[in-house]
């Protein structure tokens, strides 16, 4: 399994298919399996990230335990159990996690790791690395409440990054290089100096068409990550709940 | 994978949430508002070269309850066209999939503000009849609105007075007609449109009889129990009777006012139009505006049923002047046969 995917809407499922817990609950083993690496591609970091921090675990062992999480939601059909009357998904997999590292003794966990335990293909040395460069203080995450609001934005990070991902094999496909190295240069940049005048100068075209490209990529991307996002929600209510989550429009300005 | 730091996420956020109005005759200005059911930009109409409110949600697709509410909502404001209800101009789909509309845009003050710089009680009721008419031409079209509210009330710079958000707004079936489908009737809506010194009023609940939607203080009773099969338009005048008391007395209707200073005809009729009974309340709008009017003529009113006294100082007040005049006559025609007498 591997945690990047094909390109935005790239049938990841048929449009009908609507929600990955769906897929999840399917009797066809591929499907289920299918729908699990897409569900892991969204969630493995925010899980593995919060299993370092939450239960301040060191690498070797929260990668086993991502690992292990994972292999256990296909195996115990976890999925199945969920209910999104009654919580939404990132918070159901967040208290699964939470669970599951409470009920794992360290020795069976060996032994399970040693045993027919299925490994995915993820990359934990760039979650360490990101870890690192989060300006995060553990003191600050010690309550519930902190811990839920890092375990979302992790989540978002996770959606976006792979929003980004798939924007930028968009315009590889679509011979807009520039396009997405305009958006990377502007939007995802922590320069504040970044203005349209100045990426006008830098890649020799007009100011206008630098504002209608990265109108495009925006557009791109916001399609893009909505998509993801609805897959991996299990109604039309929660997706739209997750959206206005994920999009930062829950709170009032 | 390239890691997206905090501010990186800010940027995509802000980024994605702008509306996408390509292909449409529309130029975004800059957000006006941020309600429950969308976002409200200025927009530039580059066809007829005005200003307008563009209403859009949050979240693509047009299948959506919300979609559907947003749609109901600027198809109620097209079915009344009333110089004291905002004009709607457009409705459609934008090319990111979200549904929008656009209305007139009206420059102003909400009439919570407003009120502040209002120091005459006539002037007030002015306005408050100016309400009445917009909501009774409404119910006359079999529309309830069920959030009336002063900050859902706009004053233009002209004095016009326009009722704004009909988004809870709820046809009602005529005579012989089965009702038409209230959609908005089983949604659960939050809204947390807040601006600095506003009050987080509005609240939306699921009840075992439907949805709670409004805002307290001045939902009435069988509002706030989610009793839709009740709600009609005594409904908006209980809401009405809220707002008319908030005019009176500039304090908001889910804080304790102070009355003790209200003429007592004028606490007869907020009293009525707010009973907790239906029976009990204004019938009808125009009842409620006349009762107001005939006030403001000098004149007695139905909430009220007035003492001697009561009517001798309305009397006295209505026809201050002839009195004070005749007594200014008696006075000197005394004074003069006093002094002739001498």
């Amino acid at each position: 399994m591997t945690q990047d995917h094909a390109t935005a809407g790239g049938g990841r499922f048929p449009p009908t298919r609507f929600s990955v817990i769906e897929a999840a609950q399917s009797p066809d083993r591929a499907e289920r399996q299918r729908a699990l690496e897409t569900l892991c591609a969204a969630y493995w970091k925010p899980v593995y990230k919060y299993i370092r921090l939450r239960w301040n675990r060191p690498a070797p062992d929260a990668q086993d335990l991502t690992q292990g999480f994972f292999a256990e939601l296909l195996e115990r059909e976890l999925l199945n159990r969920f209910d999104p009357t009654k919580s939404r998904l990132r918070t159901y997999l967040r208290l699964c996690a939470d669970s599951f590292v409470m009920n794992q003794d360290k020795a069976a966990r060996r032994q399970k790791r040693g045993g027919n335990v299925q490994h995915l293909a993820l990359d934990f040395t760039a979650a360490e690395e990101e870890l690192g460069a989060a300006t995060l203080d553990p003191a600050s995450i010690a309550s519930p409440e902190s811990l839920e609001d890092f375990f979302e934005k992790e989540w978002v990070r996770s959606l976006f990054a792979l929003a980004v991902e798939d924007l930028r094999k968009l315009c590889l496909a679509n011979e807009r290089e520039r396009t997405f190295h305009l958006f990377e240069s502007y939007d995802l940049q922590d320069d504040d100096e970044a203005s349209y005048e100045r990426l006008a100068s830098e890649f020799g075209i007009a100011i206008t068409d630098v504002t209608n490209a990265l109108a495009w990529a925006r557009r791109e991307f916001r399609k893009i990550a909505l998509e993801r996002l609805r897959e991996i929600c299990a109604s039309e209510d929660e997706f739209q709940r997750e959206a206005k989550a994920a999009f930062g429009w829950e709170a009032s300005r | 994978m390239k890691f997206l730091s905090d501010k990186a996420l800010t940027r995509l956020r802000d980024g994605a949430e702008l509306p996408d109005l390509a292909g449409t005759r529309y130029r975004l200005l800059g957000q006006i508002a941020r309600g429950g059911m969308g976002v409200v930009y200025a927009a530039q109409d580059e066809t007829l070269q005005r200003r307008v409110a563009l209403k859009v949600l949050e979240v693509p697709g047009d299948q959506s309850e919300l979609a559907d509410r947003l749609i109901r909502e600027a198809r109620v404001l097209a079915l009344l066209e009333h110089p004291g209800i905002v004009p709607v101009h457009d409705v459609g789909t934008l090319a990111d999939g979200r549904v929008f509309y656009t209305m007139k845009f009206v420059e102003g003050q909400r009439l919570d503000q407003y009120i502040a710089s209002v120091a005459s009680i006539p002037d007030r009721l002015r306005i408050f009849l100016r309400i009445c008419e917009a909501v009774a031409f409404a119910h006359a079209r079999a529309v309830l609105h069920r959030d009336l509210k002063p900050s859902n009330v706009m004053v233009g710079p002209f004095g016009e007075v326009l009722v704004m958000d009909w988004g809870l707004a709820k046809i009602l079936a005529c005579a012989g007609e089965s009702p038409p489908d209230d959609a908005a009737a089983t949604v659960w809506q939050t809204k947390p449109t807040l601006t600095p010194g506003d009050r987080p009023t509005e609240i939306s609940a699921i009840t075992g009889h439907g949805t709670i939607m409004g805002t307290p203080g001045y939902m009435s009773p069988e509002q706030t129990r989610g009793d839709i099969a009740a709600l009609d338009i005594r409904s908006d005048i209980f809401s009405l009777g809220a707002v008319l008391r908030f005019l009176l007395t500039r304090t908001p209707a889910n804080s304790q006012a102070d009355t003790a200073r209200m003429d007592r005809s004028l606490e007869a009729i907020c009293a009525k139009a707010a009973a907790p009974d239906p029976a009990q309340r204004y019938q009808i709008v125009q009842e409620l505006a006349l009762d107001v009017s005939r006030y403001l003529d000098g004149l007695a009113v139905a909430a009220h049923r007035e003492s001697l006294l009561e009517k001798s100082l309305r009397f006295y007040r209505r026809y201050r002047f002839f009195i004070l005049l005749i007594l200014a006559y008696l006075v000197m025609r005394m004074l003069l046969l006093i002094f002739l007498q001498r």
